[in-house]
């Protein structure tokens, strides 16, 4: 803690490589950079956030559509892919886990099973979108108003599209920085002093799932208890 | 000792809570799913999205590492549940208390 002048100048000679010169030490780059993906992470929720509000207000304007178009989304598929994203999740905290202890064999290992992971999601999202598109649930000049239902069902449709497509378009982009992730790691470029990177794409993972903990029960489960 | 090299487990979670976590996020969600199919009235969404809160809670206090985060950073996570109840609450009470006025929607 007390470094006083003396260890700031014997830093400033064998510095890490990792380490920025406006910093004082790893720790506090290590807290700015994770304060900086918070903040982003603050502006994601609001993007999201802005979805979520427009599903709350079409949901409370028409709810019995609301319900009935939820019940046509396939349950099974939905409830498989929560529980996909929860265990891609437990890999990347241990990955982030592996990463502080430097091990590079376990730090790929667990990435490349999230990445197996998040592209098991992506595959049962293109099956479910397909189903969609094949009953003429798609909102647009396709679409047909699902029988007994009124028509504002394509409104709900409408939204989950947007907000499992953006989920969606949020995972690609994941899955992309865990490929990167995997290449820096196999240079060995992270060490129990350094593993930054991997800490902050867990931090965007992480996310992506809270964002999918509450899409699931809003979008599949909402209407269930009409059944 | 610097303090990066003799903190070097500060922040740190371990498999052991990654597990334990994990394991009750799975239970939560079988919960979800048995609760969607009870009819609880108007209680049916509140239940889902507390069981919603309480595994996004878990996730990042433990997977996230929130619970042993600067303070600066649980700030910066209120900030945005706080302005994200202003997003929808603020909306809501536009769109909500129309039809008070009988002029609905316009």
């Amino acid at each position: 803690m007390a470094d006083g002048p003396h260890a700031a100048a014997h830093d400033a000679h064998d510095a890490p490589r990792e380490l920025r010169h406006h910093f004082v030490d790893m720790e506090a780059q290590q807290e700015a950079s994770a304060l900086g993906m918070w903040i982003f992470l603050v502006t994601e929720v609001l993007f999201f956030g802005g979805m979520f509000t427009a599903y709350v207000i079409y949901r409370a304007s028409y709810t019995r559509a609301f319900e009935g178009a939820s019940n046509l989304l396939d349950l099974k598929l939905g409830a498989f892919n929560t529980a996909v994203l929860i265990l891609s999740s437990l890999t990347m905290a241990l990955a982030v886990w592996a990463g502080q202890q430097g091990k590079k064999n376990l730090i790929v290992l667990f990435l490349t099973a999230t990445i197996l992971l998040g592209g098991t999601f992506l595959g049962v999202k293109v099956i479910e979108y397909k189903q969609k598109f094949v009953h003429h649930e798609v909102p647009g000049p396709h679409f047909v108003v699902p029988e007994g239902l009124p028509r504002q069902s394509e409104m709900f449709f409408s939204l989950y599209f947007c907000m499992t497509g953006l989920h969606a378009l949020h995972m690609v982009i994941g899955i992309g920085l865990l490929l990167w992730l995997i290449a820096r790691a196999r240079r060995g470029d992270f060490t129990p002093r350094y593993n930054t990177p991997v800490d902050m794409v867990g931090l965007y993972w992480h996310f992506v799932d809270i964002v999918w903990i509450f899409l699931f029960p809003l979008l599949y489960l909402l209407g269930r208890h009409t059944l | 000792m610097r303090r990066n090299e003799s903190d070097n487990t500060h922040g740190h979670g371990s498999p052991g809570a990654y597990f334990a976590v994990f394991t009750a996020l799975m239970v939560l969600t079988a919960v979800t799913l048995w609760a969607a199919y009870q009819h609880l009235g108007i209680w049916n969404t509140p239940l889902a999205l507390s069981i919603a809160t309480a595994k996004t809670v878990m996730v990042a206090l433990i997977f996230m590492h929130l619970r042993s985060s600067p303070k600066l950073t649980a700030i910066v996570v209120a900030t945005s549940i706080v302005f994200l109840a202003f997003l929808i609450l603020i909306t809501l009470s536009d769109y909500l208390t129309r039809p008070w006025l009988s002029i609905y929607g316009r």
